[in-house]
């Protein structure tokens, strides 16, 4: 059996780290892992997506739709974009803070976060919503969201890696200046629970 | 210099890092979490690679740029090239010279690159010459869907196609041996969710690139004449079959499935991990592994598929597995039914998923008729926002094409694209992008444009990159041809759109060298342009002022938009937001950039977090409502 996690946003919002540091957490865990990465045009505002399948049945390095157990969503329309990767009985993890496309800037229409996060909610009844600026208020930038969240994964008991494997990781994969910071920044985000 | 290695290996992102010493001293067994392309990168070396070229393009550039972050010794030359083509006849020369050599780039550098790999299939190789081409279905950062193990049958050469990262891996060096084996160049097709995708591979960190004989002259050999084309061309068609044969017993190509199985799936690369994801280990059904599509294992196809009567062909971009298997059929007289793209049993274009896979083969499987309607579509469904790509914040060549738009207000004037970032000044509100075709040919349309109709002025959009990719012939073409253009170079100091690697304008290669940068302006006023200016797009009234001037003059002109690409050269620098703001938006319905939306007091809202106080909004708003933060 596979466990897999969708995690889904705009480009830039750091998305390729997290997913990174959750193949890393596994792999100390001495689980068999994969992941697939969104690289190119799309990088550039456009919808990414990061698919991380912990399991040694896996051999698509996308998760099919349906199979998700967990999507951590780093913004609402985003999580609803890709909500068909849901299993049935899957969670989600959201932030609710909105991206507006240039698009919608253009044409005065907004989008509604809350109309998202009904409809989401409507989808699974495993659904928790954060918000990266009060998540991330106390290390001065919401940039920090993408280690954060995987501490609420953790802290939330969704996350199939343990807490010294995931610390680990963040320790061989986050440039060195900055890694007390990320191990603070994830702690933050297990406490916040 | 030091930073820019240091750069390089921060960017492969080397992750789960575990040496460890073995008995063997000179053996450093590593394990590492890598990117498909890293692996192929790390296999290559593995194979002793002593010459590695390149032109980045999406899915393919982080192998090179692997290559260069393990490249510490220098032991390997390792160059991004100014284009495919370059690239191609680099690997091929240090090849008779006995040189193992890797070649990189997407499928369309092989359009590029195709006229040299075609005559050097004819002429054949000395050192292992491998032409890693990544497809891109979908597509997803590319101008077609073309497929390369069909390029690969065209100019009659091995084709190799991983099915995962691991598999990548290991044949990579495989593709060396069978080049040397049979001296000819062989072609290694991954597709993007073989690229981009990540798996732990293991391998000796210590191997040493090949040891060659140096270039030994044989002008009977190495120089391409009709005599020698047509002597051996016979002696390819001869050996292909021969290599087919060879094929059928390479390790990648399997089959599973029990004896007497009536139907099977055929099929190769990453939808074979998507056939293999939904059947696992069921036997009722035979599942055939093609990694090798170019000469065709006939005898390996043959024998997998004895007594099986229903074929489901599972391949994107071409029906390749398709039409050779419908060839076998018809050279073997198989009474086997083959359903594929040519029955509308699989699609025509785009991106396969694991879950249509699974679909379509449990249909076929259970004999039931597949559609798309049924499909499990949300039953709910809610309107999502459309999220094009975009220019970034602060990126300087929103400003450079704002200036042109600006200074051709109420003027006739065509604006041909090129292929980079830039491609996305298509978008509204910018909308300054009338043509694309491929790299460098916006300058050359842009003179057959003039040719039909002089009295609009006609503009080219480059980037650095790009220009000295192809760039240079159009501007010679329209110059001897007297075209009247406009040249805008945008020159951002980087190839922004595939991860900001090098170019001869950069002052820096892949080698970690610190090397003199070519001027594109003295190329431009060598080649004899009629004028040449130079201008930050950032003084947005300053590049109006340049844009009007150069529409005033004859002949082939070139702006040179200088300002470095937000992500190379850092700012901390952002905007804000007074009171004096009148929320009438122009800022926004002007340059569209993605930091600027509009607040709950009706005006507008400065992001912080993607601002990079690069001041453009500020120019353009009429109450002097934003100032620096």
């Amino acid at each position: 059996m596979s466990y897999n996690i969708l995690l889904c946003g705009v480009g830039g919002q750091g998305t390729v780290l997290a997913s990174k540091l959750l193949a890393a957490g596994a792999a100390k865990d001495k689980k068999v892992v994969h992941s697939a990465e969104t690289i190119g045009m799309a990088q550039r505002g456009g919808p990414v997506t990061s698919h991380v399948r912990i399991g040694d049945d896996v051999y698509s390095p996308l998760i099919p739709k349906g199979c998700a157990d967990l999507i951590i969503a780093f913004e609402p329309s985003e999580a609803a974009r890709n909500i068909d990767y849901l299993k049935k009985d899957g969670a989600v993890i959201v932030n609710e803070v909105t991206i507006n496309p240039v698009t919608q800037a253009l044409s005065g229409e907004k989008y509604d976060g809350q109309e998202m996060l009904d409809f989401l909610s409507k989808k699974t009844s495993n659904l928790k919503v954060v918000n990266s600026n009060t998540l991330c208020e106390k290390f001065g930038s919401a940039k920090f969201f993408n280690v954060a969240v995987l501490g609420v994964a953790l802290g939330a008991g969704y996350l199939d890696i343990s807490k010294d494997a995931m610390i680990q990781a963040i320790e061989c994969t986050v440039k060195k200046d900055f890694v007390d910071t990320n191990k603070e920044v994830f702690n933050h985000g297990i406490a916040s629970v | 210099m030091a930073s820019f290695l240091m750069k390089c290996i921060l960017k492969c992102d080397i992750i789960v890092s575990c040496a460890s010493h073995t008995d063997r001293e000179e053996l450093i067994v590593k394990k590492e979490y890598v990117m498909g392309n890293q692996a192929i990168a790390i296999g290559a070396l593995a194979a002793g690679v002593n010459v590695a070229t390149g032109y980045p393009g999406t899915p393919s550039s982080e192998i090179i740029d692997t290559i260069a972050a393990h490249n510490k010794d220098k032991n390997v030359h390792v160059e991004w090239s100014v284009n495919e083509k370059a690239a191609m006849e680099v690997a091929a020369g240090a090849s008779f010279a006995g040189a193992r050599c890797l070649v990189t780039m997407k499928m369309m550098g092989l359009n590029v690159a195709s006229d040299a790999l075609m005559s050097l299939a004819y002429v054949g190789v000395e050192g292992g010459l491998v032409v890693v081409v990544c497809d891109d279905p979908g597509p997803i950062s590319s101008q077609t869907e073309q497929d390369t193990r069909l390029f690969g049958k065209y100019c009659r050469i091995p084709v190799f196609d991983p099915a995962s990262v691991e598999e990548a891996f290991e044949m990579i060096k495989d593709a060396f041996e069978y080049s040397e084996k049979y001296h000819t160049p062989v072609i290694f097709r991954p597709t993007t969710r073989i690229d981009h995708a990540y798996a732990e591979i293991e391998y000796d960190e210590a191997v040493k690139p090949k040891e060659y004989a140096g270039f030994v002259k044989n002008s009977k050999r190495f120089v391409i004449f009709p005599r020698l084309s047509r002597m051996n061309h016979e002696m390819i068609e001869k050996r292909n079959p021969a290599i087919g044969d060879d094929f059928s017993s390479y390790k990648g190509n399997v089959a599973t499935g029990k004896a007497g199985n009536k139907k099977a799936v055929l099929t190769g690369g990453v939808c074979y991990a998507y056939s293999k994801e939904y059947i696992q280990d069921r036997d009722d059904v035979t599942l055939v592994k093609v990694a090798t599509p170019h000469p065709f294992p006939e005898k390996f196809i043959l024998e997998s598929l004895k007594g099986v009567e229903e074929v489901l062909v599972v391949e994107e971009l071409y029906p390749y597995l398709e039409d050779e298997l419908i060839f076998l059929a018809g050279k073997h007289h198989l009474n086997i039914k083959v359903l594929g793209k040519h029955t509308f049993d699989s699609p025509l274009a785009g991106e396969c998923t694991p879950e249509d896979v699974a679909k379509r083969i449990e249909c076929f499987i259970n004999g039931t008729p597949y559609s798309e309607a049924a499909k499990d579509v949300a039953e709910e469904n809610i309107k999502l926002p459309i999220r094009p790509p975009v220019l970034c914040a602060g990126c300087p060549h929103r400003a450079s094409f704002y200036a042109v738009k600006q200074a051709m207000k109420g003027q006739k004037a065509n604006f041909c694209g090129d292929i980079g970032c830039y491609t996305l000044g298509n978008a509204m509100p910018l909308d300054m992008v009338d043509t694309c075709l491929c790299m460098g040919a916006g300058i050359t349309m842009a003179q057959g444009l003039f040719n039909t109709d002089p009295e609009t002025v006609n503009f080219a959009f480059v980037g650095d990159s790009t220009f000295f990719a192809s760039g240079m012939t159009g501007v010679a073409n329209a110059i001897y041809n007297e075209a009247d253009i406009i040249l805008c170079v945008l020159d951002n100091s980087t190839t922004a759109m595939t991860g900001h690697q090098p170019h001869p304008g950069t002052g820096r290669n892949m080698m970690g060298d610190f090397v003199d940068k070519i001027s594109i302006e003295k190329i431009l006023l060598g080649m004899g342009v009629a004028k040449v200016e130079r201008v930050n797009p950032l003084e947005h009234e300053k590049a109006v002022a340049v844009v009007k001037e150069m529409a005033s003059i004859k002949g082939v002109k070139a702006i040179l938009f200088e300002s470095p690409c937000i992500a190379i050269v850092k700012s901390n620098k952002k905007m804000t937001v007074t009171d004096k703001c009148i929320g009438c938006k122009k800022c926004i319905r002007e340059i569209g950039c993605p930091a600027l939306s509009v607040g709950e007091d009706g005006k507008v809202k400065i992001d912080a977090l993607t601002c990079t106080g690069c001041t453009l909004c500020a120019q353009v708003c009429p109450t002097d409502a934003i100032v620096n933060a």
